[in-house]
């Protein structure tokens, strides 16, 4: 938090502020100190701010027009398509809206990854962060039963089963789930209710995550602490809101790009079937950004043990900052932590692509060895590095490498009894 | 120095121009999806066969999601449709701007005020009252006594052949 007080100009400005000081926040978001040398990558904050409105806007609208019953479902989702004015154009941008969430929440995830943004002081940042992720995934799923095609169907029959892995509880769970012995109006009613409560408990969270952040400030490229307000920084208005503005129109290209032109192309053609309790499709996979985590699940033999492997890998990401030795942040500084961040991104990768294929033969081995590494870089490879790796020497301040000296004299000082010994 | 100035104004000026135009492109798509969509459209208009109406009988249709009053009328409340000179109407309409053919009075049974059916051969003039706030319509549904603003609204229709009457 800026430490100066504000106050404001006008009298009557004055009057409401000092009752509830909401321009006391507006001064605070505007002034707020921001490293000077964030890059792009911290530009998807803005842009998951953008997509949760987004979809929040786009699913008011959509629930308008839909109908929660399981004979009305399909035929009120072809009613949106065919008939409500633009119809079209708000479904499609909710349902790749989706899918330009997760890419958003991917890159924001891998970029906090790569600068050490988890580490301390801003453990809660990423904890929330995560709950934040694993409620997206559960809105996620639960939109995608909504339009009752076939793949909803059939998706929701084969994530519910999972918690009837539990022992003992695990079937009278199910069917609690259910409301019912299979998968039917009452499930769809209740998934459609839930499906509308989670945007809003993710934005209280996205509140509570910014404010967190607020608290120590941006981490930066080079992951060191900085002074705030110095020769380090920059007030958030108007420097990072112009850059978080281009940044959030290139990725609206992008999305546009799918929206217009190849608005099915994520989705599958199964689920414009409707669904159909007899029959499942041949081929079932979940949405890509869900495919590493089921390619964990199903490389697992046992059904237990598969559903706590896919748990786990999400949940072990909370664990991070105490997994993670290194009291260094960024990884421009650690050499070889660098390289397996590398090839950490490279495992989920080829654990999505893996997900989509067949589970059997090679793609199966690959899947398991890919699995056993990922746990392996977060238990091992992570909290031994701290202790083993020679990173490279760390600036004072980021204007330093460039003009010498630091605005932190705090840190200069330390550096310099640091040459004294 | 002033040059440099207008070139950024422009520079402005224009960004928030486009800026405007596609905020616009976004809004409208939310804001019409509320209208009347294709499927209510094709709704839009009624065939309704009258051949079982008898003269002093009211027929009520759905139409549009509101009720149409189909009235076949006698030759008294004709006559005294007829008989009502024009200032003493709140709302002025000729009984033959109202019901082209005499016999038939096809209109939208809603009235007026605030939008309650009324109820058939009720009232002081023999045609309609309004329960909800007491207005009295006459045998040609014009308001006659009552807070109601104007006379019942005639809705756009046509006789298709003897018997049967399009509305819409």
């Amino acid at each position: 938090m800026s430490e100066h007080e504000y106050t404001p100009k006008s009298k009557v400005g004055k009057w409401f502020n000092d009752r509830l000081p909401l321009l006391t926040l507006a001064n605070h978001l505007t002034d707020y100190p921001t490293p000077k040398n964030l890059n792009y990558w911290w530009t998807f904050g803005g842009i998951l701010t953008f997509c949760l409105i987004t979809q929040i806007v786009t699913g008011l609208v959509l629930a308008m027009h839909y109908i929660a019953h399981a004979d009305m479902a399909f035929q009120s989702v072809e009613h949106i398509m065919r008939d409500v004015n633009y119809g079209w154009l708000i479904r499609y941008i909710h349902a790749n809206g989706a899918s330009m969430f997760f890419l958003a929440v991917y890159i924001h995830i891998f970029r906090s990854l790569f600068y050490g943004s988890y580490k301390s002081p801003r453990e809660v940042i990423w904890i929330i962060g995560i709950i934040i992720y694993l409620l997206m995934m559960a809105a996620a799923f639960l939109g995608y039963v909504l339009p009752w095609g076939q793949m909803s169907f059939w998706g929701a029959t084969v994530i519910t089963n999972l918690f009837s892995a539990i022992p003992l509880v695990g079937e009278g769970i199910v069917t609690w789930l259910w409301g019912g012995y299979s998968v039917d109006n009452p499930t769809l009613t209740r998934f459609f209710t839930l499906h509308y409560l989670i945007p809003f408990l993710i934005l209280g969270l996205v509140v509570l995550h910014i404010w967190a952040l607020h608290v120590p400030g941006n981490n930066n490229p080079i992951g060191i602490d900085i002074k705030k307000p110095s020769k380090d920084t920059v007030p958030f208005h108007p420097y990072i809101v112009i850059k978080d503005g281009f940044a959030l129109l290139m990725f609206m290209i992008v999305f546009a790009f799918f929206v217009f032109y190849t608005p099915n192309i994520l989705g599958h053609a199964d689920n414009y079937i409707e669904a159909n309790p007899l029959v499942t499709p041949a081929h079932i996979v979940p949405e890509w950004y869900l495919l590493p985590f089921y390619a964990i699940l199903r490389s697992v033999p046992d059904k237990l043990l598969g559903v706590i492997a896919m748990l786990s890998a999400i949940l072990i990401l909370a664990a991070l900052p105490w997994l993670d030795t290194s009291k260094i942040r960024s990884a421009v500084f650690r050499p070889l932590y660098k390289q397996f961040y590398w090839i950490l991104v490279a495992d989920v990768l080829i654990l999505g692509y893996v997900g989509a294929m067949p589970a059997e033969g090679l793609y199966l081995l690959i899947a398991r060895i890919a699995t056993a590494y990922y746990f392996l870089h977060f238990l091992v490879v992570l909290p031994v590095l701290g202790f083993k790796e020679r990173t490279t020497p760390v600036p004072l301040s980021i204007t330093e490498p460039i003009l010498g000296g630091s605005p932190n004299l705090a840190a200069v000082k330390k550096k310099d009894s640091f040459k004294d010994q | 120095m002033e040059k440099r100035t207008k070139r950024r104004d422009f520079l402005f000026t224009a960004t928030y121009a486009v800026g405007a135009v596609g905020a616009g492109a976004v809004i409208w798509p939310m804001i019409d999806q509320m209208n009347p969509d294709a499927s209510v459209k094709a709704l839009a208009s009624t065939e309704v066969d009258v051949s079982a109406v008898n003269p002093g009988k009211t027929i009520t249709v759905l139409w549009r999601g509101k009720p149409v009053f189909i009235r076949r009328r006698t030759p008294e409340e004709i006559a005294e449709a007829k008989s009502v000179k024009l200032e003493d109407l709140k709302h002025p309409e000729k009984d033959e701007d109202r019901a082209k053919n005499p016999e038939w009075l096809v209109m939208l049974g809603v009235c007026t005020h605030l939008g309650c059916v009324p109820l058939d051969q009720k009232g002081d003039y023999n045609g309609w009252f309004c329960p909800c706030h007491g207005s009295h319509y006459d045998t040609s549904g014009r308001i006659r006594k009552g807070p109601a603003p104007t006379n019942m609204e005639i809705p756009e229709y046509k006789f298709v052949d003897a018997n049967t009457i399009k509305i819409g």
